[in-house]
């Protein structure tokens, strides 16, 4: 038994449970190969107690991990068996369904033993540079071809790794070292997370963490009850389309709050797709809890107590609810534009709260850079893969006008084009923002981005582009304007398509435009400073800042005459 | 170096001016206000106060070495030059979309900070230099003159000059920089191959866009204190620190400004490395907690550890991500809005926040006295019995402990159902714990275990906690220096003459270029020590070798430094082999199979530290002599105990006092846990170890 602890205690053990996991994060950041770990933030953290109730989490750059995060643990303990738990073991996996949604992320989970009791766990997740199979991408027809599937088990048993695992996934894989550092670095972080808690249980005389358990869990409860109690207690329905690979995806939702839970319900969306974008419900889930936990909770550190209350549902085998063996490689793509489903729904319930669609999903591409074929390459040409994180306009929101080329609802950063270059041969000849993309509104969308990319001198590459947006831009809210639609093009005016792997002749460059966000409220209650304001720094043209906010003629000359006086207006 | 006999260190901040004169040795200061109109007055008058102490006349003073906070506060009150930017084409937002990301992920009305300059200051001229440094498309002079046409036409002050992968070829910026100076001479021209010199556009244009934002403000500053001083009698050299812990001259800091950032602080961080030296000591964490932050660095083998880039002007709670990134070399520390005056309140979960709000000077915190209804960490330690309310700042501020009591049953007891007592020390261990917490992140950042280290603590409110927090970290070893209140001047006259030049050029080991890396690290090495020769023409100069190194596929780089026979002999082998060796020593374990890469090469180039001569340790063995007790809360015990109260300056040295202890000065108190001792130390440190341990 652990001996009772005064309230100001429990707090500081919270605290240093959040702190702890902050920790593991770092460690995890700092050691990780995976660009999308060390660069974008595509990584979480966290701690459990005996049951497998998340009791806090590292807030890095993924809400996708959120919930799945919270259900993996329980998944572990069955799996494994709670008599197989020992010392020194460490598991992994990366079920889509039981981890976090796609066969790139591996989640390792560290049992924490303390005077040779089980007192919690430890899980991390990251985001993997390469499985295996077709690479990442949308063009699997099912899971199997999506790459190496890892089932719940373990990859050290009492300390001792399983070296055939080991050997089984470098067999698999196309970059087996940096894959098996990734592990040991997950491995690692566990590993630091354990030592501090530790550390913590030797400090405060415990011997379990029952009690500042329940002390998180209670007050956590209490206080998201709190909130959906003071919600109105109605129901509502969104519903948006986005583009989907080769045919139009719906997606739908009733968001009711219901006393002490709130639901959204995803029947009425759209069927499975047959390309790798459909998305289990656990990374759903974790979109849909962000968005209202975001909107109505965002104080409220997560944990199992605090994320309980946000529940969902879905038929099986749709879009949003993607069974074994549906491909979800590019699950994100779905994922990322569950917010702005659940925001149709939930504006219609509290109004005033949340902001008019946004880019939505990561503009994200990957290049595939190879020597010429058309004619003789130079010796030095050379082969690389090169992965950019990009983003379009936030959507604008009550108050305030959208991010400009800001990511929402994901977290992530992007990387700086002078390391991309460093990547392989890729030139980005263009990155900046997109006037005139923010839908016009009383505040305005966050404007997308230009970008421009070709190969250096004696190269070819292919493009796989992930995005959408092309024919779905997005919508404004309450009388406020589209965001622009995502367009992508060859320098020479041939089209290419927003979703899939195409072809770069040597010499060419690929012309993107990023969408941008849409507008909130009517136009013409914009500010006149603002719409000024707006001209001066070019974030809108001359000629939508006469047709879409109504400004005169002199007020164009005077904003243009004072930029030319290099007045900061 | 042979040291002067009269030096003067000053030391700006956002509140007071700290003077401190030291005549053969001995140190005599002052703190006057600052003013911030002119500054130079409050160093005037400082100065003049301080050399009536020692006896001596302003002629006399042979070296005077400046800190400040002005080029901070600058670029934190957006009061700069009219500024424009000229940039590659394409790439006219890079100091505006930033990461594309936003730095907290839970606030949907989130706003990210104004870059420095909007969009219609920012130019783009074409011409483009690949990632090898060769040139893709050629830059046209006469579209630079029209750009630069345009500029005097908008009357801007100041330029900078920041085009895509100019720290591998700066042809083009300099091209740039040669038709500026020909068209307009007057404007003050910063361009990013000098400014900052590394890989990464956003850290770096936004480095450039500062320094030539702050420019003129300080150029013209200095040039005012020259003249100032000299009016008054002084007729030395003037220099100034830097953010990287030396001191550069006067030319230097207004060619470039951003290179003081930080300096106050950074001179802080010197003081206690000072102080390690003393004792020998290998691994130190300093701690300076003021009115408003705390500031924590790792300080190892008497050197405060350094970083490449980082953040200044944080405009959401301290938050990382939320300022805006320099990329110069820098000491690296972490700040975190804990302090004396920071703000206590109840959040939604029914749980104590304190900080980052902080009560300032005016109205200060509740016992003050002054009207502010909110309680503060100041309140807190005034409940607990930390402070004498008869004797705060040396009797000069009468504090109410009623006031203390009432403002923290209002906004904490009452909502949590806990009396004063309990509320006050809910917020003291909250503040304890952030401020632990911060020290612990920094800490496994760098993959180092705080257990083995020293705790320096200075600053008014870091002796009222850092026992404390020592308890919670696990740390064995406090001092509590003497002169605690003005470190960072004292800090900046223990500063050596630096300059620290780096460059980024990628490599990997497959491809090592033996003759290229000599060649690159003596250019470095000329570049750094020029400048230090500018300062100091006599003294030997040492020069620093560190590359930063990864795993090829890593973002994040490791300092490696390597000695001068190793940089300039070099050979792969050897760079692998340390490589791996601090690569496991930070993350437990290296990595088979990997190429490595190196990334950015550096050289600091600084004069010899100075001699320090060890402090005869006393193991206190005599009881120090008492003058009274009162009721002290203990923090691990969780309930007051009686504690003895003694003078420091009573404190003999070897002489010791049992804790639980407060051992009272004029400008603060160092409250000693029950868990400790306190030992005065023959350079008047006040060091606390563990009960009953000998030193």
């Amino acid at each position: 038994m652990s001996k009772q602890h005064s309230k100001v205690a429990y707090q500081v053990m919270w605290n240093r449970l959040i702190s702890v996991v902050e920790e593991q994060a770092q460690a995890l950041v700092r050691t990780a190969f995976s660009t999308s770990v060390r660069e974008a933030g595509d990584l979480s953290a966290g701690v459990y107690d005996v049951d497998g109730n998340m009791l806090a989490q590292a807030v890095t750059g993924t809400p996708g991990h959120v919930n799945a995060m919270a259900d993996a643990v329980p998944h572990f303990i069955r799996r494994i068996g709670r008599d197989n738990i020992h010392d020194g073991d460490v598991y992994i996996t990366n079920d889509p369904w039981e981890g976090t949604g796609h066969l790139h992320d591996i989640t390792m989970v560290t049992p924490s033993f303390h005077g040779g009791a089980l007192v919690g766990f430890f899980a991390c997740t990251a985001h993997i540079v390469d499985i295996g199979g077709r690479g990442f991408g949308a063009d699997a027809h099912s899971v199997y071809e999506e790459g190496l599937y890892i089932p719940i088990m373990k990859f050290a048993d009492k300390g001792k790794v399983d070296e055939t695992l080991t050997r089984i996934i470098r067999g698999n894989v196309r970059e087996p070292d940096q894959l098996i550092g990734d592990i040991y670095a997950l491995a690692t972080c566990n590993e630091i997370g354990h030592r501090r808690l530790i550390d913590m249980m030797a400090e405060f005389s415990l011997t379990d963490l029952n009690g500042i358990a329940e002390f998180i869990l209670v007050n956590s409860r209490r206080a998201t009850l709190e909130r959906i109690a003071a919600l109105p207690q109605q129901s509502a329905t969104g519903e948006m389309k986005m583009d989907g690979f080769d045919r139009p995806i719906t997606l739908k939702v009733k968001v009711s709050v219901d006393g002490d839970r709130i639901v959204s319900d995803f029947t009425g969306s759209s069927g499975l797709d047959k390309k790798g974008i459909n998305c289990p419900l656990v990374y759903a889930k974790a979109y849909a809890c962000y968005a209202l936990k975001v909107a109505i909770a965002p104080e409220i550190p997560n944990n199992a107590a605090s994320l309980a209350p946000f529940e969902i549902e879905a038929p099986e085998n749709s879009i949003v609810n993607a069974l074994h063996p549906a491909p979800v490689a590019l699950r994100h793509i779905v994922g990322h534009f569950v917010p702005d489903a659940v925001y149709d729904a939930f504006d219609k319930i509290v109004p005033g709260l949340v902001p008019a669609e946004g880019a939505g999903c990561l503009c994200n591409f990957q290049v595939s850079l190879r020597p010429r074929t058309d004619a003789p390459a130079p010796e030095d040409a050379r082969r690389s893969e090169v992965l950019t994180f990009n983003s379009g306009g936030s959507g604008a929101r009550p108050e305030h006008d959208g991010l400009n080329a800001t990511a929402f609802p994901s977290g992530v950063m992007t990387m700086p084009i002078e390391a991309t270059e460093h990547a392989g041969p890729v030139i980005i000849w263009r990155k900046e923002l997109r006037p005139d993309s923010g839908g016009a509104g009383k505040t305005r969308g966050g404007l997308g981005q230009y970008m421009e990319v070709g190969a250096q001198e004696g190269h070819e590459f292919d493009i796989q582009a992930m995005f959408d947006r092309v024919e779905h831009p997005a919508r404004g809210r309450r009388g406020g304007g589209a965001g622009a639609p995502t367009t992508i093009a060859q320098d020479d005016g041939s089209a290419m398509n927003g979703k899939g792997k195409q072809f770069v002749a040597h010499g060419r460059r690929v012309v993107m435009a990023f969408p941008g966000g849409a507008g909130y409220g009517d136009p013409s209650e914009r500010s006149v400073e603002l719409v000024k304001r707006d001209l001066a720094r070019g974030y809108i043209s001359a000629e939508t800042a006469s047709k879409n906010y109504n400004l005169s003629a002199a007020d164009i000359a005077e904003v243009q005459a004072a930029v030319a006086r290099g007045d900061a207006l | 170096m042979a040291v002067p006999s009269v030096r003067l260190g000053v030391d700006i901040g956002g509140t007071f001016t700290d003077v401190v004169l030291e005549k053969d040795g001995v140190p005599f200061s002052i703190k006057v206000l600052t003013t911030y109109s002119a500054p130079e007055n409050a160093i005037i008058d400082g100065m003049h106060q301080v050399c009536a102490k020692a006896g001596v006349t302003p002629a006399q003073i042979d070296q005077i070495i400046h800190g400040t906070t002005l080029a901070t506060n600058a670029l934190i009150e957006r009061r700069g030059a009219k500024t424009a930017l000229i940039t590659t084409e394409g790439f006219r937002d890079v100091i505006e979309m930033r990461t594309e990301s936003r730095f907290e992920q839970y606030d949907l009305n989130l706003n990210l900070p104004d870059p420095l300059l909007p969009r219609q200051m920012r130019f783009t001229v074409a011409g483009r230099v690949d990632a090898n440094g060769k040139i893709l498309v050629d830059m046209d002079r006469a579209e630079v003159e029209a750009i630069v046409d345009q500029i005097a036409e908008g009357g801007f002050e100041s330029v900078a000059v920041g085009l895509i992968h100019s720290y591998l070829n700066p042809t083009h910026e300099q091209l740039v920089r040669d038709v500026l100076a020909e068209k307009l001479p007057n404007v003050a021209v910063s361009i990013s191959s000098e400014v900052s010199p590394q890989m990464r556009e956003y850290e770096r244009f936004n480095t450039v866009v500062a320094n030539a934002y702050i420019k003129p403000l300080m150029a013209s500053y200095l040039g005012r204190l020259g003249d100032r001083l000299n009016d008054e009698g002084v007729s030395c050299r003037i220099f100034l620190m830097h953010s990287g812990g030396g001191v550069i001259s006067i030319q230097n800091a207004a060619d470039f400004p951003v290179r003081l950032v930080e300096s106050g602080p950074a001179g802080g961080a010197v003081f206690a490395a000072h102080i390690a030296a003393r004792y020998g000591l290998d691994k130190v964490l300093s701690f300076d907690m003021g009115g408003t932050t705390a500031k924590i660095c790792l300080i190892k083998n008497q050197t405060p550890k350094t970083s490449r880039v980082f953040e200044v002007a944080r405009t959401y709670r301290f938050k990382k991500g939320s300022g805006m990134p320099i990329s110069i070399p820098v000491i690296d520390m972490v700040e975190i809005g804990a302090g004396g005056g920071s703000l206590a309140h109840v959040d939604a979960l029914q749980q104590i926040r304190v900080g980052p709000k902080s009560a300032g000077s005016e109205p200060g915190p509740a016992c003050y006295g002054r009207h502010g209804k909110r309680p503060a960490v100041t309140d807190a330690d005034l409940v607990l019995g930390k402070l004498d309310p008869e004797n705060f700042a040396g009797g000069s501020i009468k504090l109410f402990p009623d006031a203390s009591c009432i403002a923290i049953a209002e906004y904490v007891g009452t909502k949590l159902d806990m009396d004063a007592v309990e509320a006050a020390f809910g917020i003291a261990e909250v503040v304890d714990e952030n401020m632990a917490n911060a020290a612990r992140v920094h800490a496994v950042e760098n993959g180092e275990d705080l257990s083995e280290y020293t705790m320096i603590a200075f600053g008014g409110a870091a002796p009222l906690h850092a026992g404390r927090l020592c308890e919670k970290l696990g740390v064995e070893r406090l001092l509590v220096p003497p002169g605690a209140g003005v470190g960072s001047a004292i800090g900046f006259l223990r500063a050596p003459f630096s300059f620290e030049a780096n460059r980024s050029v990628y490599m990997k080991l497959s491809d090592f270029d033996g003759p290229r890396i000599k060649s690159l690290l003596s250019d470095l090495k000329a570049e750094a020590t020029g400048f230090v020769r500018t300062c100091d023409a006599v003294s030997p100069i040492l020069s620093e070798f560190k590359v930063y190194m990864r795993y090829t596929g890593q973002g994040w780089e490791i300092p490696i430094a390597l000695t001068e026979d190793q940089a300039m002999n070099p050979d792969a082998a050897t760079f692998e082999a340390r490589f791996i060796e601090d690569y496991t020593k930070l993350f437990g374990r290296p990595v088979a199979g990997m190429d490595i890469e190196i990334t950015v090469w550096s050289v600091n180039a600084t004069t010899p530290p100075e001699k320090v001569a060890r402090v005869a340790e006393t193991s206190g063995k005599a009881q120090a002599t008492t003058v009274g007790g009162r009721d002290l809360f203990d923090g691990a015990a969780g309930k007051f105990l009686i504690a003895d109260v003694v003078n420091r300056s009573d404190m003999s040295t070897g002489e010791r006092a049992v804790g639980p202890v407060a051992v009272v000065e004029n400008e603060t108190t160092i409250i000693v846990p029950a868990s400790r001792d306190a030992i005065r130390q023959p350079d008047g440190c006040i060091d606390i170890i563990i009960k009953g341990a000998d030193q």
